[in-house]
């Protein structure tokens, strides 16, 4: 049995042991996300993810940046790290290389990894680093209160843009397939089943694997937005979300818009030498070659 | 404390470019990793780490900017690597936000600064000392910085190595704040057999028993934490935010003020045993010099030549300029009637050395991009001596 701290004054809550206590940091909860948060549905995914998978728990590692997302890591009972603000790619460019043996995911938000730290998005996409990249998108700047990013749809309202977004927003998959990921797919807070399958195969795959998950924020983002309660945003993702795995990933950027789809899907899978590879191979061609004349 | 590595250059003497002698310093103390973006005036390093990492089995990577650079050695640090990268001026700025992660996480890292003229992109190819303030102060929130300041390709060789070691035992960003002239200069370097170099190594955290979650992983009693490194199993959360024992985050009163207090305790707890500086001609002295870098060679000669002229003057060379050696200045400035400090600055080591004195403290302050002029601290000598 776990009793966590009620810290709100309510009665304690005590509840039988949980299949996934083993890989959550359960003395930790209740986690600070708001009711009809969908980054809770994203970690119950990677933690089933984590528990099929055959690599050693200890191999495991969940990086995470600054803000609402960036908490993941620090919930998971794993070798975590809550790094700085749109740097934990680079964070884990550097620990993947130092440690190639490792299974490094990082899970972070759309500001985080897409704007502020899209520039290191980009390069470790290009560089095939061998790491899984999880970005939760939720259209906003959250955990500051609600303001517009680069993955804010064009027309939304929020705190920065309170008379309609003038910024056309990143279309995230299609920006990191031509980066050279080699793996890239979207989905929905909705599609439990197929986030844990794609967490699977994304630990499988040699090279960048990344994932956006489309994410309910009803306080500060559907609240303005056409996307008021809990639900809203769900049903949307469940009335309009198309599986397209061979999407034309030009024609896939979000709109958030009621009648518009959204295309999801695992549009890449492919082979490319990963950075860690191509180093390896490096270090070996010198070290045959034997240590230079000094 | 463990003998220096192997694949590190040859013992015996070389003729060497001050960046070469800092890779060279960093193989034989055990670093394996580098992640850098180019900067003039360290670009050497960079080059040179290029060629002889992979020939020791370690890895020198470049990243999309410095910012990246800095995150990835504390990415690196975590997986149990020694970890360095090198920088001038503009990279250094950039490199302050992760330079705080590094600190807070208790991450090794050593990051070597060649200093140039000027703010912003100043002169790149011109000499300065321009960040010596921002070593201590240009991270925000309270930082207790270890830096060491070469004067020679000799001291840019051997204080690397020191600063791996201090790095390692401290669990702290150490700095090499060396400068343009130091950089690119060629000297003799003498290699001492492998065995008499002295290498630390980090304390290691152990695996944790998985039911227990309320262990304390981090011992704010203690001044030295053992490091938890990622793949052991132990399963420690590694934090930015102010953590509390168990490194998870807090807003707690009281785990702020035993975390902070922990982060800079355990450099000033410890200052007297990284304090470095050299005294010449001191004993007889009625002015002396405070200088460090390139610029203490010009204090040197200022020195000789205000002696020849027949004004007892002494040099004091600050080795190690963070912690700042407050105890060495005071007892030097109680036996002068007046210090000169010397810095290729407008002004920067003034302020400690003037706030850690008991008598007057006069600077030079000296910014076309050159080594100072020996004249204009003879000057300076010549001034405080007769007011």
């Amino acid at each position: 049995m776990i009793s966590p701290q009620v810290p709100h004054g309510g009665p304690e809550v005590r509840v039988p042991h949980h299949i996934n206590d083993p890989v959550i940091r359960s003395e930790r909860l209740p986690n600070i996300w708001c009711p009809g948060c969908g980054i809770g549905i994203v970690v119950g995914a990677y933690v089933r993810a984590l528990q099929k998978s055959a690599i050693p728990r200890e191999r495991q590692i969940s990086i995470s940046g600054i803000g609402c997302t960036g908490r993941v890591s620090g919930y998971l009972n794993l070798d975590s790290y809550h790094t700085t603000h749109g740097r934990a790619i680079a964070f884990a460019t550097g620990m993947a290389v130092a440690r190639p043996e490792l299974e490094i995911t990082v899970i972070a938000g759309d500001g985080d990894l897409g704007v502020i730290g899209g520039n290191h998005l980009i390069h470790a996409a290009r560089r095939n680093v061998d790491i899984n990249v999880i970005m939760v998108n939720n259209f906003n700047y959250g955990m500051t209160g609600g303001q517009h990013g680069g993955t804010t749809p064009l027309g939304a309202r929020t705190h920065t843009s309170p008379y309609g977004n003038v910024e056309t927003p990143f279309n995230i998959p299609y920006l990191v397939a031509a980066a050279g990921a080699s793996f890239v797919s979207r989905w929905t807070a909705m599609h439990v089943r197929q986030l844990t399958a794609a967490f699977s195969r994304m630990m499988e795959v040699k090279g960048f694997a990344f994932m956006e998950v489309l994410s309910p924020c009803p306080p500060t983002f559907g609240e303005f937005n056409g996307f008021p309660e809990a639900l809203d945003m769900m049903k949307y993702f469940r009335d309009k979300a198309v599986v397209d795995h061979n999407a034309d990933l030009s024609k896939i950027a979000v709109t958030a818009r009621p009648d518009d789809s959204v295309v999801v899907g695992n549009f890449v899978d492919r082979k490319r030498p990963s950075y860690q590879e191509l180093l390896g191979d490096l270090r070996a061609r010198v070290q045959a070659q034997g240590v230079a004349k000094k | 404390m463990s003998s220096a590595d192997a694949g590190g250059l040859k013992p015996g003497d070389h003729f060497m470019m001050g960046n070469f002698a800092c890779v060279e310093g960093a193989i034989l103390a055990g670093c394996r990793f580098y992640a850098g973006y180019p900067i003039t005036p360290s670009s050497e390093i960079f080059e040179r780490a290029s060629v002889r990492f992979p020939q020791v089995g370690g890895n020198a990577i470049e990243m999309e900017d410095e910012v990246g650079s800095m995150a990835a050695l504390v990415g690196a640090s975590f997986g149990g690597a020694k970890v360095m990268t090198a920088t001038s001026g503009p990279g250094f700025s950039l490199m302050m936000e992760n330079i705080g992660l590094a600190y807070i996480t208790e991450a090794p890292v050593v990051l070597v600064n060649v200093q140039r003229a000027g703010p912003s992109t100043g002169i790149p190819t011109l000499v300065g000392q321009g960040d010596m303030m921002q070593a201590k102060w240009g991270s925000h929130g309270d930082l207790e910085t270890i830096a060491y300041s070469p004067s020679s390709v000799q001291e840019f060789f051997e204080f690397t190595i020191q600063a791996f070691n201090a790095a390692e035992r401290f669990r702290t960003p150490v700095f090499v704040m060396a400068d343009q002239i130091v950089a690119m200069m060629w000297e003799r370097l003498r290699v001492p057999p492998a065995e008499e170099i002295e290498v630390t190594q980090r304390l290691v955290m152990e695996p944790a028993a998985d039911q227990d979650r309320e262990r304390v992983v981090f011992d704010y009693a203690k001044d030295f934490i053992p490091m938890p490194i990622a793949g052991r199993g132990s399963r420690v959360n590694v934090d930015s935010l102010t953590h509390d024992s168990r490194g998870y985050p807090t807003t707690d009163h009281g785990w702020s003020e035993k975390m902070t207090r922990h982060l800079a305790g355990k450099v000033r707890g410890h200052a007297r045993e990284i304090w470095r500086w050299e005294e010449k001609f001191l004993e007889d002295a009625e002015v002396a010099v405070v200088s460090y870098g390139s610029a203490a060679r010009s204090a040197l000669a200022a020195v000789k030549y205000a002696r020849a002229k027949g004004v007892k003057a002494g040099l004091l060379r600050l080795q190690t300029p963070w912690p700042f050696p407050d105890e060495v200045v005071e007892k030097v400035s109680r036996k002068v009637s007046g210090l000169v400090v010397a810095e290729i600055n407008a002004g920067q080591m003034i302020h400690p050395v003037r706030e850690n004195s008991r008598c007057p403290v006069v600077g030079v302050p000296w910014a076309p991009g050159t080594l100072i002029e020996p004249r204009a601290i003879v000057d300076a000598m010549q001034a405080v001596v007769a007011s």
